[in-house]
C-alpha cells in the first residue's frame, strides 16, 4: 500500500495539477469564481479520474495501442455524462452555475494526461490512487483559487458573508467588494500569485535541504524533476513501471 | 599637447545629459498646471487624492525594492509620475483608499512584477486606473462637481444632449482630477514638446485620426449630428480622458513604440479605438482602454515597422 499513499502525496503535493503541472487550466480559470464552484468542479472531475483511471487500466491489455485515444474518450466521455445526470439530478444549482464545463470534464487534459502517462502502464489499484490523489489535488488548486477569488471579490466564503459589506446608502462603513476577483483578470492575478507561492516554498524548502528532487532535465519526466518552471509542458513520464 | 591630458578609456566618450530621473522631472512640472486646476476646480478632496496616489506608488516601490534587494529607483521620479497620472485620472469623490490601492496596484504588479522601469507591457498608471474602474464601478464614475453629482459633458453628449465647449476647453467641468481643463494640460504638453521630451507623431496621429472617425462615425452614432460637425468634434476633442491621454499616457517612452512609422500606426490605432469606444461602446468614455489596448499591441507594431538597415532588403 506504500505506492497506494505515494499516489496520493504525489497528486496532491509533488505534481500538483493546478499548481505545478499546470493541467486544467480552461476550467481552474473558469469556474473559480467561488469556492463552492471550485470544490463543485473538482470533485466532479475526482469521481470521473478516479473511475476512468480504474477502467482503463482494467482495458489496458485490450486496448490496442494505435486507438488508445478514442478508446479513452469514450470511457471518459462515458463517466462524465454519469456525473452529469447526478449533478443536475442532485445539486441543480451547482449545475447551472458549472454550466458547460461540466461536459467540458472530457477533453479535461489531466484526465488524458493520466489515462495515458499512468493507468494504461500500471496495475488497477496503483491507477485509482493515482486518480484519486490527482483529482483531490485539482480540488484543492480549485478550492484554494475559489476562496481567495469569493473573499476578496465579494467578502464572502462558500456562500456566508465573512466580512460585513460597506453600505454607501445607509451611511455604513465596511469591506467594499473588489469586483475584480470574480471577474476573468481576477482568476489571472490569483492564480498567478498562488503559483508564485508555492514556488517560493518549494525553494524555501529546497534551500533547507529538505527531500526535494534535484533538476535533471526533462529526460526522467516532470516527477524528478525539481524545476517547475517549464509548467509540465511535457506530460510526467515518471514513476512509471 | 603634455602627456596628462591624454585620457585612456573605452567607448562611449560623449555621454548626454539626458538620464531618465531629467525626464520624469520634465514630466512631472509638465503635470503640474494640471494638478493645481484640478485641486482649484474640485477642493481639497482632490489634493488628498493625488498625494495619496503618489504616496502610494513612491512608498510601494521602495518597499518592493528594499525586500527584493533591488537597486532603491525611488529617485527617478518614474512612481511619482505613475501615482500622479493616476491621481489625475480617479474622480476626486473617490475614497482616499481607492487611490492608494490603485498605487499599489500600479506599481507592484504592473510595473515591478514584470520587471520595474521599462519592463512594464502597459501604462501602470491606466493598468491600476482600469483595475478600479472594473472594481468599483460606482465610486469610479459618480463625479461631484459643486457639491452636486452630474453626468461628465461626453456623457450628456453620448445622451444626445449639447454641450458647451468653452467651459470643457477652461476645464469648469466634472470629470476626473486631471482631465477636465484642456488649457491647463496643453501648456504643460506645449513645455514638454519645447523640451523634447515628447513629439508630435504620437499625440499628433492619436488627435487626427481621432477626429476623421468621429467625424465621418458620429453620423452613425447619433443621427442628428451630420458628418464632420465642428461642435460635436470639439466637444470630443476637449471632453474626457482625450487630451491628458494623447500627451501624457500615449507618450510614455516604455509602452510606445520606439519606431518612427510605428508610433504613426500607434496614433492612428489609438485613434480609432478611442472613437470606436466612445461612440458606439457601452460607457461614453474609453481613452484608458484604448491606451492599454495599443500598449499591448506594441510589440507586434514594432516588429512589423522595424528599419531596414541601409544596403539591406530591396529587389532580389
Amino acid at each position: 500500500m506504500n505506492n497506494c499513499t505515494e499516489r496520493i502525496y504525489n497528486g496532491l503535493v509533488k505534481e500538483n495539477p493546478t499548481f505545478v503541472l499546470m493541467l486544467g487550466m480552461c476550467p481552474t480559470l473558469a469556474v473559480t469564481t467561488s469556492a463552492i464552484n471550485g470544490v463543485g468542479m473538482g470533485l466532479s472531475t475526482t469521481v470521473v479520474l478516479v473511475l476512468s483511471n480504474m477502467l482503463i487500466s482494467m482495458l489496458r491489455k485490450i486496448i490496442p495501442d494505435s486507438v488508445r485515444m478514442p478508446a479513452f474518450i469514450v470511457v471518459v466521455a462515458s463517466f462524465v455524462t454519469i456525473v452529469q445526470f447526478l449533478l443536475e439530478g442532485f445539486v441543480p444549482s451547482l449545475y447551472a452555475s458549472l454550466g458547460i464545463y461540466i461536459p467540458l470534464i472530457v477533453v479535461n487534459c489531466i484526465i488524458l494526461g493520466r489515462a495515458e502517462s499512468y493507468a494504461s502502464k500500471n496495475p488497477v489499484l496503483p491507477s485509482i490512487f493515482d486518480g484519486i490523489g490527482m483529482g483531490l489535488g485539482f480540488t484543492v488548486g480549485l478550492a484554494a483559487i475559489g476562496i481567495v477569488r469569493e473573499v476578496i471579490g465579494t467578502g464572502a466564503i462558500f456562500g456566508r458573508q465573512l466580512l460585513p459589506l460597506a453600505d454607501a446608502a445607509a451611511g455604513k462603513g465596511g469591506y467594499v467588494p473588489v469586483t475584480i476577483f470574480i471577474l476573468p483578470p481576477g482568476a489571472f492575478l490569483v492564480l498567478a500569485f498562488l503559483v508564485a507561492l508555492q514556488n517560493k516554498v518549494r525553494s524555501n524548502a529546497a534551500k533547507k535541504g529538505k527531500k526535494v528532487p534535484e533538476a535533471t532535465g526533462c529526460g526522467e519526466g516532470c516527477a524528478s524533476c525539481g524545476n517547475s518552471a517549464c509548467g509540465g509542458k511535457v506530460f510526467p513520464t515518471g514513476n512509471e513501471e | 599637447m603634455s602627456e596628462n591630458k591624454l585620457k585612456m578609456s573605452s567607448s562611449p566618450h560623449i555621454r548626454s545629459k539626458v538620464t531618465s530621473a531629467n525626464i520624469m522631472l520634465y514630466v512631472t512640472i509638465a503635470l503640474l498646471p494640471a494638478s493645481a486646476f484640478g485641486v482649484w476646480n474640485f477642493g481639497v478632496s482632490a489634493l488628498v487624492m493625488l498625494i495619496c496616489t503618489t504616496a502610494s506608488s513612491v512608498l510601494t516601490e521602495y518597499i518592493y525594492e528594499k525586500l527584493m534587494h533591488k537597486k532603491i529607483t525611488v529617485n527617478d521620479f518614474s512612481a511619482v509620475v505613475t501615482g500622479l497620472l493616476l491621481g489625475l485620472n480617479m474622480p476626486a469623490s473617490a475614497p482616499w483608499w481607492m487611490g492608494v490601492l490603485g498605487g499599489v496596484f500600479a506599481i507592484l504588479i504592473v510595473k515591478q512584477l514584470f520587471g520595474g522601469l521599462g519592463q512594464n507591457f502597459m501604462n501602470p498608471a491606466l493598468g491600476a486606473r482600469c483595475f478600479l474602474l472594473i472594481s468599483f464601478t460606482s465610486q469610479m464614475t459618480t463625479f461631484v462637481y459643486d457639491g452636486v453629482t452630474g453626468p461628465t459633458p461626453l456623457a450628456q453628449l453620448k445622451s444626445g444632449e449639447t454641450v458647451d465647449s468653452m467651459s470643457m476647453l477652461l476645464g469648469r467641468i466634472p470629470g476626473t482630477i486631471g482631465e477636465t481643463s484642456v488649457i491647463a494640460i496643453i501648456i504643460g504638453a506645449i513645455f514638454l514638446i519645447l523640451l523634447g521630451v515628447i513629439d508630435l507623431r504620437i499625440p499628433g496621429t492619436y488627435i487626427v485620426s481621432f477626429v476623421i472617425f468621429v467625424g465621418i462615425f458620429g453620423h452613425f452614432a447619433n443621427p442628428n449630428i451630420g458628418f464632420f460637425d465642428p461642435q460635436y468634434i470639439t466637444a470630443h476633442l476637449c471632453g474626457g480622458g482625450l487630451m491628458l491621454g494623447a500627451w501624457f499616457m500615449a507618450t510614455d517612452y516604455v509602452t510606445s513604440p520606439i519606431t518612427k512609422r510605428g508610433q504613426l500606426v500607434y496614433g492612428a490605432l489609438l485613434g480609432i479605438l478611442t472613437g470606436l469606444f466612445r461612440l458606439f461602446g457601452g460607457s461614453a468614455e474609453g481613452v484608458s482602454y484604448a491606451i492599454i489596448i495599443s500598449n499591448l499591441l506594441v510589440p507586434l507594431i514594432e516588429r512589423v515597422t522595424l528599419p531596414k538597415p541601409f544596403g539591406k532588403g530591396g529587389e532580389k
